[in-house]
């Protein structure tokens, strides 16, 4: 039986309520539910998936709805309100709470950086309210329009303020990790990047071989489109390239545009610092091919390889990824040898967490690879820091739980790291996974084993 | 941005929390901000952007009167003596914004045929509602008159009625005194007993009470300043100001009457924790009375309910009531009752979160915070801090020592209610929906958002 539950007034982030959603579906008798605030948007994604009565029909933008498709529909409904009651684990007491920008302003009147994950038919119209009333804005929030997109960077320019994003996954700023990102060590090297796992790869390479980052400025997937023609990542290399404490620079992204690229490299060759420009897939002479040459470059060293695993295993590879970037990189590296498949692509999460943040996603696709008779290696991303889950190697030993196939993986994150870096290695290496010393050696691997 | 990459760090974090978190766990100065959608109302608030400097010195006006105040209790009344009205006919006034007998809840009607029957308009019950069925009797709301009165807010001609004078402006207001707890007309109640009381009172109490105040008026605004430290927040607690009070007329109800009324009065005043409820809610009206009608301030000067509707006047629009269905208290309840036996959300003392006390006051009060429902004491300080997102400006000489001495939030805005989505929050006793029945547990209830969306909307369009 179909039932919603309309909670008027109430509004939980997202992340709050999918992880509500998941453990609400997990129940005995429960067939599908959904928590939702009711935007326009969340409530043609409900309508779609059969989950919206003419209750949930009544919500409005700053309602929380609860949909339930269950045999005891009202048991499962209290059910969501208990799980709703509890509190969060950490007392965050600490952290002071305000409704709005300009009471967080009357408190702390010395911030200057707003982070904006609300979202993203939103996420604009807070961003510009940042950009006001002067403060600096990494927009975690993706699905803002590439026109929004460009007006705000125009904007952040007249007002010479920095815009990372829409779509910023990730930044280190003055030796802070925001949002996902890992403990690095500060050091000279700066970078900016149009990928977050990109830049938690290249920088945690980085730091483990010894270097560190000055700042890590983020700038969104799509800031390389002709259509926004790099703005961001123009701004960013100014700021690096007038900054102190970079000596370094380091671009990370997908090819762009031609001319865009042409417009980019043009300033990368202005400026006086040492630059490492990796624009992955890109075949042009000069640049990094890979993250781990990036890294490589920028630290003027080799990364040390590993000892690789005897035997050979006549097949294909199956990648299965948490993270684009990686995603993208281990395929370009295997060519037709495997496939990658990101399982962070909205096709994947919609309505649930992204598969960094809770990695059971994953597990649910590892049956089919381990059944398929065409696939002999498994590889595997294993992404740390802020943000991520709280023990992603010990979600995948699960999910790998009695696979006799060929598994590698890297991890991308420090020892500083919540989750330590050496702790989930050594955990992957106890359970019989294989693990690189980077994404692309990992794949390199697996591209070697399965010829 | 060059500052920026200086650093060091401070964030304001709009949205996931546990991003936030993070930047706190590794000493990140950050400020969470638990983002919502915008209101509906988005287009007028940004409309009144362009005039915020007109409404904000407007509101500094407002606040300022509130602020001024020097409310006195300096005596006790007949209601038909302060409200001519009163004696011209058969008129009753009670709690919240105007409403017709078919639309009351049980208790105010059960409080209605009580007080008919006090009044000796109608023998007995039966009669009494067969009276107000044949339209004999009008109705109208305590704030048409100067008057404010506690859940039902019954006030009828023969009562006697505390006077708070605003020394400042010259203006008053008055309430009914408080009758005590358990079965009492303000929750309802209208047997024998609960109107033998109300006689004694009008009888015995009123005018010694009288004779105490008129030889010892009490300043009131030190009081309250008293109270806070004391941990009243003088809604759901009054322990201390009834206490303060009570020493401060002890020695003048001494000498006002025989013996044993005295003793009976001393009695009664000390046997009542909430007597002093009904002398801040007249304090509370005779504060914001003067900022009523200044142009442009959007300030709210009346928070009322009547148990069907809630009701709110705004400085700038005058009498005009803005009303919405009352909400149902979240709160505990006495044992044997449930939700199940709740009526919903009543009285004029809403008036007293108006000039930021009650649940605007909740961190003074952290024994209040569990037995309203509220939960530990960082929930009140929880709600005085969410209240402060609402209010104008903070009352320094009410002082919260537990928020290191922040004074009281104060003046709500119908802009940032609306433009927040923050309901104010009232601290408020529960009745019986049945009449006669009385208190059956405390609690907290919202104000409804729209009343505050209405009074913006005609604010935007009034000139």
């Amino acid at each position: 039986m179909l039932a919603n539950r309309v909670e008027r007034g109430r509004y939980l982030d997202s992340v709050a309520l999918m992880r509500v959603s998941r453990r609400l579906g997990a129940l005995p008798g429960v067939e599908a539910a959904a928590l939702m605030i009711g935007t326009p948007s969340n409530k043609a994604l409900l309508r779609e998936a059969g989950l919206l009565s003419a209750d949930g029909e009544r919500a409005e933008p700053n309602d929380l709805v609860i949909a339930v498709r269950a045999a005891d529909a009202g048991a499962a409904l209290d059910a969501a309100a208990a799980m709703l009651a509890e509190k969060p684990a950490q007392a965050s007491e600490a952290l002071r709470h305000v409704a709005t920008l300009r009471r967080a302003l009357e408190l702390e009147p010395q911030a200057n950086l707003a982070l904006i994950s609300v979202p993203g038919e939103f996420a604009a119209a807070e961003a510009r309210k940042a950009l006001e009333r002067g403060l600096n804005a990494m927009v975690f929030s993706d699905n803002v329009s590439i026109e929004d997109e460009v007006a705000l960077k125009q904007f952040a320019a007249q007002k010479k303020l920095l815009l990372m994003g829409p779509d910023c996954g990730t930044a280190l700023i003055a030796g802070e990790p925001l949002a996902f990102a890992n403990a690095v060590p500060r050091g000279d090297i700066g970078i900016v990047s149009a990928s977050g796992t990109g830049l938690q790869e290249v920088s945690c390479l980085i730091a483990r071989m010894g270097g560190g980052v000055s700042h890590g400025i983020g700038v969104g997937g799509r800031d390389l489109d002709e259509r926004v023609g790099a703005l961001g990542m123009l701004a960013a290399l100014d700021m690096l390239d007038a900054d102190p404490a970079t000596r370094t620079l380091v671009l990370i992204s997908k090819p762009p545009a031609p001319r865009v690229a042409a417009k980019v490299l043009e300033r990368v060759r202005r400026s006086a610092k040492r630059s490492v420009v990796c624009f992955l897939g890109s075949e042009q002479p000069g640049l990094a091919r890979t993250l781990t040459e990036a890294a490589e470059q920028a630290m003027q060293k080799k990364l040390a390889a590993d000892t690789p695993p005897r035997g050979e295993a006549r097949g294909r590879v199956k990648g299965l990824y948490c993270g684009g970037t990686l995603a993208a990189e281990a395929e370009l590296i295997l060519g037709d040898r495997g496939e990658c498949v990101d399982l962070g692509d909205d096709q994947y999460t919609r309505g649930r967490p992204h598969p960094m943040i809770e990695p059971e996603l994953r597990n649910e696709h590892i049956p089919a690879a381990l059944a398929d008779p065409a696939i002999s290696v498994l590889l595997f991303d294993v992404v740390l820091g802020y943000g991520a889950s709280a023990d992603p190697a010990g979600v995948l030993i699960q999910g790998l739980r009695g696979s006799r196939k060929l598994a590698i993986a890297s991890v991308t994150g420090t020892e500083e790291d919540p989750q330590r870096w050496s702790r989930q290695v050594a955990a992957l290496r106890a359970a019989g996974v294989h693990v690189a010393p980077s994404n692309a050696h990992a794949a390199a691997l697996a591209l070697s084993l399965s010829s | 941005m060059q500052r920026l990459l200086a650093g060091p760090l401070r964030v304001v974090n709009v949205g996931l929390a546990g991003f936030g978190r993070d930047l706190d766990a590794n000493g990140v100065p950050v400020v969470q901000v638990d983002w919502r959608p915008p209101s509906k109302l988005q287009a007028v608030l940004q409309r009144l952007e362009e005039r915020a400097a007109q409404i904000d010195s407007a509101n500094d006006e407002a606040l300022r009167r509130i602020l001024a105040a020097d409310p006195v209790l300096v005596g006790v009344r007949r209601a038909g003596d302060l409200i001519p009205e009163l004696d011209g006919g058969q008129l009753i006034l009670h709690a919240g914004p105007p409403l017709t007998w078919e639309r009351m809840c049980g208790p105010l009607r059960g409080a209605i045929c009580g007080a008919i029957v006090f009044e000796g308009w109608a023998s007995d019950l039966a009669a009494a509602e067969r009276l107000v069925e044949r339209g004999s009797v009008r109705f109208a709301p305590n704030h048409h008159f100067g008057a404010v009165g506690p859940m039902t807010g019954i006030t009828t001609r023969s009562q006697p009625l505390l006077i708070v004078e605003n020394r400042a402006f010259g203006n008053s207001a008055r309430c009914t005194i408080n009758e005590g707890l358990g079965k009492v007309m303000r929750f309802g109640g209208n047997d024998a007993e609960v109107l033998a009381r109300l006689a004694w009172l009008r009888d015995e109490f009123g005018p010694l009470l009288d004779r105490a105040l008129q030889a010892n008026p009490v300043a009131l605004s030190p009081l309250i300043a008293r109270g806070l430290t004391m941990g009243d927040e003088m809604h759901q607690r009054n322990v201390a100001c009834s206490s303060l009070l009570l020493r401060a007329i002890a020695p003048h109800l001494a000498v006002a009457g025989s013996s044993p009324a005295v003793a009976r009065a001393l009695q009664f005043i000390a046997g009542n924790d909430q007597f002093f409820l009904n002398v801040g809610m007249a304090m509370g009206k005779s504060m914001t009375d003067p900022a009523q009608g200044i142009a442009h301030s959007t300030v709210v000067t009346v928070m009322c309910r009547n148990g069907t509707d809630f009701g709110i006047r705004v400085a700038a629009l005058g009498d005009r009531w803005f009303t919405a269905p009352v909400e149902m208290p979240q709160g505990l309840y006495f044992p044997g009752f449930s939700a199940a036996d709740a009526n919903p959300d009543i009285g004029d003392s809403a008036i007293l979160e108006a000039i930021g006390l009650g649940a605007f006051a909740m961190a003074a009060a952290p024994a209040v915070a569990g037995f309203v429902g509220a939960g530990g004491f960082q929930d009140a300080v929880g709600y005085t801090r969410s209240m402060a997102e609402i209010s104008a400006t903070r009352n320094q000489k009410w002082a919260i020592p537990a928020l290191e001495f922040a004074g009281t939030p104060t003046g709500i805005d119908i802009r940032r209610v609306v433009e927040t989505g923050i309901a104010p929050a009232i601290n408020t006793g529960i009745a019986h929906k049945r009449a006669g029945v009385g208190q059956v547990g405390a609690g907290v209830a919202r104000a409804p958002l729209a009343c505050f969306e209405q009074a913006l909307a005609a604010f935007a369009d009034a000139r």
